[in-house]
Parts: C-alpha cells; structure tokens; sequence
C-alpha cells in the first residue's frame, strides 16, 4: 500500500448493563470529544441490558457528530422491523447510524421467542447476510427525490420512485416498499464482526466495516487482503471496506509497564485480543500497525468504559493527534463521511442522477 | 382534562399542501410537535404506525402523505428533547414478539424515566402479512383467531390479549428490589422461556393504550387497558359510549377512573365562531382535492372512477362489493348503503361529487374561538363524554401552536386543565397507580 490510510478509531460503550439514558450520553460525548468515528453498543436478547438501537437513539439528540452503531440481531427479528429501525435511527441522528449485524445462535435465545430451534452458525450467517441485504434494497425502495408534494396533480409522492423489493430469502421474504423514506446517509453504515468464518463472508460481501481479531500487524494484514479478495469477488470495490482491529483493552493501571508481548502485538484472550498496558504503550501500537498500512484503524473496547474510555480519549488519542495520525475535529457531519465511504447511489436512480459509487 | 397531540400523516387530514406544511419525517418536526404539547402540559405525544404503503387499484397510493419514521426509535430520540410529556407509541401485536417488544417498551419506559405508553393494535390482513416472516402463518391453523376485524366482529384480539398478558409477565419477572427471576409462559399463541434482560421499568408497566369500537374491542380495553383511544366525535355519541365502557370495568374488578376514554379529535380555531367556520371550510376544501374526491368515492364503489368529472354528478352505477381496489386500509362496511346516503344528499342539494365527498366524509370535531373549544371541551369532560382528547393537527409540525397558545391557558383558567406537571411519570399525569406487582 503506497499512502497511508486515514486512521479511524471506534470504542465500545457497553460493559456491565446500565438502564439510564445519562450515563451512555456521557460516554457518547466523551468519545466525540475525541472525534472518534463511532461509538458500539453490544446487544443479545439473552444477557442483561437495554435495546441498544433504542438507547442509542436516545443519545443522538444529545450528540452531534459521532457515528452511533448498535448491535441488531437478525436470527429472531422481523426484517422489516429491523430496518426500519436502522433508517430510523439515521433520521434522528442527522446521518450517522449504523447496526452491528449479529445473529443469535443459542437455544436461550430461541426460547424467548418460540418459534424456531437454534441453528448453526453457518445457516445464521447466511440469513444475516440476505436482512443486510434487503435492509439495503428496503433503503433504496425509495428513489431519494421520490417526495414531489405537487400541487398541481395533488400527488404527495411520485410512486414511479416508490420500488417493491420482492426479496425471497431463504426463511422469509419481503414485498416492500419501505415504510421509511431513504435514509439521510442512503444506506446506513453496516458493520460485522468478521472473526468467524461464516461471518466474514457475509462482511465480505455486505459490509462496510469489518472488525477482526490479530495479533500481529501481518496477521490483521492478511485478514484485511483476504475480506478485501472477498468483497472483489463480488462485484465490489475493495477499498469500500474499512477493516479495524478489535481490541479489548484495560488501561487500568497506567503507571505499570505493559504486559509482555506488546512489541509482538497484543494477547489473545478468550474470543478477542486483549491489550493491557497505559494509554502511551496503546497508542504506541495503534501508531506500529497503522503505519504499516495493515488495517484501517481500530474497534477499542475498554474494559471499565467510565475509566478506561476517559484514558483512551484524554490519553492514546490526544497523543494520536499530537502525532497528526488522527484527526482533531469532524470535517463532515455523517458517519460515512467519518469512515471516507461515499453516499451509496441508489439502485434504482437514473446514472444521470447518481451521487456517488457505492 | 387528559391531553394528547398525535403527530399527523399518511391519511387526508394532513394538508400538505398547505405553505406552512414541513417534513413529516425529520426530526426537527417531532421535536417540534412533542416540545409544543409539553409547553402545553399535554399527558403525551402519540405516534401511529404503517407497515405497508396503502394501495389502490394495484398502485401505491400518493395522493396523501406517505412514509414515516418507526415509531419507538422517534420516541427514544424525544426522551432526550422533553422531560414530562408521555410517549406513546402504536405497534402492532400481530406482526412482532412478546419477548421483543417487551424489551424495546421497557427499555424506552427507562430511557425516559416512567413516560412510555404502548398503543396496542392488530392486523389481520395478508396484504401488511407479505412484509413479514409471520406472514405465511396466516395460512396456517391461526387462521381462524387472527381474520376478521373490530369492524366485521371477528377476533383479532385473542392473540393481542395474550401478547400483553405476556408482556406484562416478562415486566413482572424482575422483583421491584432488582432481582431478575426465570419466567415460563405456556398458552395458546406464545410459549416461550427464559430470562428477561430489562428490570421492573419506572412506571412498572408501561401505560397500555388500545383502539377499538367493536363489542370485542371495548371488552378488551376493559379487562386490559389504561386509556382507550376512540373516535367518538359528538357528545351524545361520547356520552352512550362512554357509559357502556365504563360499566364493562366492574367485570374485572377495577374502577371507572382505572380506564381513561379519549377520542381523537380535530379542533379549528379562529378570532371570532364564525372566522372558525371559515377556515374549517377551506381546510376541508384542502383535504379534499379533486383528485381525492374521485379516490374517496372510489374507495365506496370499488371502481375505478378516474374518467368522472370531480366538478360533476355522482355515477349511477352500483358499487361492486367484492373489490379489492382498496389495500391496507378498511373499506366502508357497507357500501351500498353509504353510495345511497351519498346519491340521496347530492340530489337534495344538488352537489357535486367533491361537494358530496367534503359533505359526507370526517369533518372538525371542535369549531370555534377559542373560548368556545375550551367551554366545548369542558363540557365534554364535564358531561362524561370524554376523560380527555387525542388532538390531531392538520399541520405539520405547526399545527399545535395555536390551541396551546390560545386555549390551554383558558382551559387553565378555568381550572379544566392542570398548569403545571404534579409528577413526572405518564401514569402520574393520568392518574393512574403504578400496577401492582405480580411476582
């Protein structure tokens, strides 16, 4: 890779459940005060916790610039409920929503619904792919200038840019149109967690965002060429995809040197890599990785938010941008402004009209 | 007094036309309309719902506002924009899950700090079904409980009633100290296990709205609702409803005050009675264009009508009763007879179709200075015809300033209306007790 990538930089606001709106406000503007490009919030039907779309809506009127991305899972849910929600989300947000597709691959789960058995991954993964599929073609139902409100017919809508998506998946099908009018940012920002295998096809060929797990820069290299691969191989463009690295850190005690094995790369633990040190050491690595051109950036999740979050933003990020590898401010106000990824065009629009290449 | 604002659209009370009409879908217009109700003190904000554009005649129907954000996401979003106005949202009881939608409720009723209501309505219809997994079980042995409607007296209800009895077990299934308890639910439409992820919420339950004129539909909100949102528009028509909703209560051993009866109204205001009535003639002349004169009378006929004149007399052919030329809205129960009342009121007035249409069709429930809706309004209260309104602008998102502005503080005045918020949860406002614990 010949120029270096702008860095992109996203933290997990999770950890133990919190049922208030004021203290997910918080650590939402304390990760736009470091102009982060987004913010998580993990989600399952199956462990303590909120809706996270919903708390996440509660936080956009309280935030500006931040790109606000809950997880929605797609193994129990409606389709059509789902995204609806999404687009919704981008509408109170001003354009800058995105969902973590996830699935839900266990009997707990299927039990709080009734109506189906738990599946394997793989079949999951495939259905996940084919609701981020007609999430994207529900967004694009409706041709952006499809409101005309003319007087002179008495025609609120022109219903030729109204477009039924008749989507047949392989559990459930959709006529459409949407309910929602296209969202501000066209489609909303879709992000997997491509550490499974059947999960990274699926974020080869719908995501925008990939979060991987390594533990070498050669490593997160090799998984970013081969989603990159993944995504050319269907049709895509390989430089629409932003792969960050996932990382659980814990910067609980700053003033201890690392654990061994930062100039190697981070620990593995458990299903993510686990990075503990200070907010110098953390910054340190993002600065080695990135400079190589491995990845696009990095998924932070700090492992006590209210502490470890206050250290990532005031410590590793302001030492990022004193170093100029990370931005100071937001120049654009959607996420995908955030992440450099253009406004999709719509499927449906004349070229003439096309505002960009998706 | 109980005062709701419903946010307006997707039907022909909207006059988008209008020079003043914005977007009915940023949300600069729900802040907008939800900030002027708790200017005015209102008990909540209400939103509906659309899961599948209207059609007619097999195409999308754009002579109305069409599209709209969801529901629940808007009101997350205005928790952070208002303080005490309640946020109601409507959802459907037929195309969702217990499980779900319990969460997304409680989680917005603590987001928001005790003001989350839920408008429970169902759907029967294939046509809302193709958008959804659920669609295909349509098909299957539920048939029979989900067709029909309030309006032909079939049972949408016994899956809606089991969906809230089921929710409100997943709310019970926290202590109210915080301790989360394994709940098992076993019944005819849902059975279904597990742990719930959300603690007893502020208000315990959410306030559980329903809408529904059929002897099934007011049975229903008797045994299970807290506020009933009706469409009853004159005061003898409140009044004969009223008293037979609040009788039905006793049955389940709760009290008259336990539910509140309110009917979505319309109010036009102008400076003097007769200023009043004519701005409400020229919103119906808005409402009703030429263009939804004709859909309008082709929702009666079934037929496609597009070749008659809006300016002309009504057709002299019969409706045809079996039409589907109408999706995703009802159709009138029985259009032979609405076509004879139509024909005989313009042959008596000598009307034309449009005429005949803004004749016929809703008009304004409340007309007049402001002093006059505020004495109407009270009387209504006063008389036990209402226990509050569900007002619905025509305006989007202005079409509230006036009546808060004008008439709120004469409802105040006359000590019809509170001045300030006493709690701060919805259940507060309507004076509802917190529901108890069934652990």
């Amino acid at each position: 890779m010949s120029a270096i990538r702008p860095l992109h930089l996203a933290a997990e606001i999770g950890g133990p459940p919190r049922y208030d709106a004021a203290s997910h406000v918080a650590l939402a503007r304390l990760a736009e005060g470091g102009a982060l490009d987004f913010v998580t919030l993990n989600d399952s039907f199956a462990r303590p916790g909120p809706d996270a779309l919903a708390v996440l809506a509660r936080v956009a009127p309280a935030t500006t610039r931040i790109g606000l991305v809950p997880t929605v899972t797609t193994t129990h849910t409606e389709p059509f409920h789902v995204s609806s929600a999404v687009a919704t989300l981008d509408w109170v947000s001003k354009g800058r929503a995105g969902w973590q597709t996830d699935v839900s691959t266990t009997e707990a789960e299927a039990r709080l619904f009734g109506r189906r058995a738990a599946a394997p991954p793989a079949a999951l993964w495939q259905e996940a792919g084919e609701v981020a599929d007609v999430g994207a073609r529900l967004w694009d139902s409706w041709e952006d200038d499809a409101e005309i409100r003319d007087v002179a017919t008495g025609r609120f809508v022109d219903r030729d840019k109204l477009h039924y998506v008749d989507f047949e998946g392989s559990t459930f099908s959709v006529r459409g149109p949407a309910i929602v009018p296209r969202p501000p940012q066209g489609r909303p920002v879709t992000v997997i967690d491509g550490t499974s295998g059947p999960a990274r096809e699926a974020a080869a060929r719908h995501a925008d965002v990939v979060l991987v797990r390594a533990t070498s820069p050669e490593q997160a290299a090799a998984l970013a060429d081969e989603l990159r691969r993944g995504a050319a191989a269907h049709g895509r463009d390989p430089d629409s995809l932003r792969v960050l690295v996932a990382l659980t850190v814990d910067l609980g005690d700053a003033e201890t040197t690392p654990e061994p094995g930062l100039e190697s790369g981070p620990q593995l633990a458990g299903r993510g890599t686990y990075f503990r040190g200070g907010p110098v050491d953390l910054a340190e690595l993002i600065t080695q990785w990135h400079r190589g051109g491995a990845v696009d950036g990095f998924h932070l999740t700090p492992i006590t938010p209210e502490r470890d979050l206050e250290r990532i933003v005031n410590g590793t990020v302001a030492l990022l941008q004193h170093r100029s590898l990370f931005r100071t401010f937001y120049p654009g106000g959607t996420l995908r402004e955030h992440l450099g990824l253009s406004r999709p065009a719509n499927r449906h629009a004349p070229a003439r009209t096309a505002g960009g290449t998706s | 007094m109980h005062l709701a604002a419903h946010f307006p659209g997707v039907n022909s009370t909207t006059v988008w036309t209008d020079p003043r009409s914005r977007s009915q879908i940023d949300f600069s217009s729900f802040e907008h309309l939800a900030r002027t109700a708790e200017r005015g003190r209102f008990d909540f904000f209400f939103l509906a719902e659309g899961l599948r554009l209207r059609e007619h005649n097999g195409r999308i129907h754009d002579l109305d506002v069409v599209g709209r954000p969801e529901s629940l996401t808007v009101l997350n979003a205005l928790a952070a924009v208002t303080e005490r106005l309640g946020l109601a949202a409507t959802v459907n009881a037929t195309f969702n899950e217990p499980y779900e939608l319990a969460r997304r409720l409680a989680t917005l009723d603590h987001l928001s700090a005790g003001r989350a209501a839920w408008n429970v309505v169902t759907s029967s219809d294939a046509f809302t079904g193709e958008n959804f997994r659920r669609g295909g079980y349509l098909d299957r042995a539920d048939l029979p409980q989900v067709l029909g409607s309030a309006r032909t007296g079939g049972t949408p209800y016994t899956r809606a009633a089991e969906f809230v009895a089921t929710a409100r077990e997943l709310w019970d299934s926290w202590t109210p100290d915080g301790t989360s308890r394994p709940f098992t639910h076993t019944g005819q439409h849902f059975e279904i296990s597990g742990e719930f992820t959300v603690p007893r919420s502020p208000q315990g339950h959410p306030v559980v709205i329903q809408a529904g004129d059929s002897g099934e539909g007011r049975e229903f909100a008797a045994s299970t609702a807290d506020v009933i949102f009706t469409r009853h528009g004159t005061l003898e028509a409140g009044r004969a409803f009223y008293a037979d909703v609040k009788a039905r209560l006793a049955a389940y051993g709760r009290q008259p005050d336990d539910l509140k009866i309110m009917p979505g109204v319309t109010v036009v205001l102008g400076d003097t009675d007769a200023e009043a009535q004519e701005n409400a003639a020229e919103i119906r002349r808005l409402q009703v264009s030429p263009q939804n004169a004709i859909l309008a009378l082709e929702q009666v006929w079934g037929r496609d009508l597009s070749s008659y004149d809006p300016d002309g007399p009504l057709p002299d052919i019969d409706p045809d009763l079996g039409s589907d030329l109408v999706q995703g809205r009802v159709r009138v129960a029985d259009p032979l007879a609405v076509a004879a009342k139509w024909r005989a009121l313009s042959e008596a007035k000598g009307l034309s179709i449009r005429r005949t249409v803004i004749e016929s069709t809703a008009r304004q429930s409340f007309i007049g200075s402001p002093e006059t809706v505020a004495a109407d309004l009270e009387k209504f209260v006063a008389t036990d015809a209402a226990d509050g309104f569900i007002l619905v602008p025509h305006l989007t998102p202005g079409g509230l300033d006036d009546f808060v502005d004008r008439v709120v503080p004469l409802l105040q005045e006359r000590g019809a209306f509170r001045s300030e918020y006493t709690g701060s949860t919805l259940r507060s406002h309507l004076g509802l007790a917190e529901p108890v614990w069934k652990g």
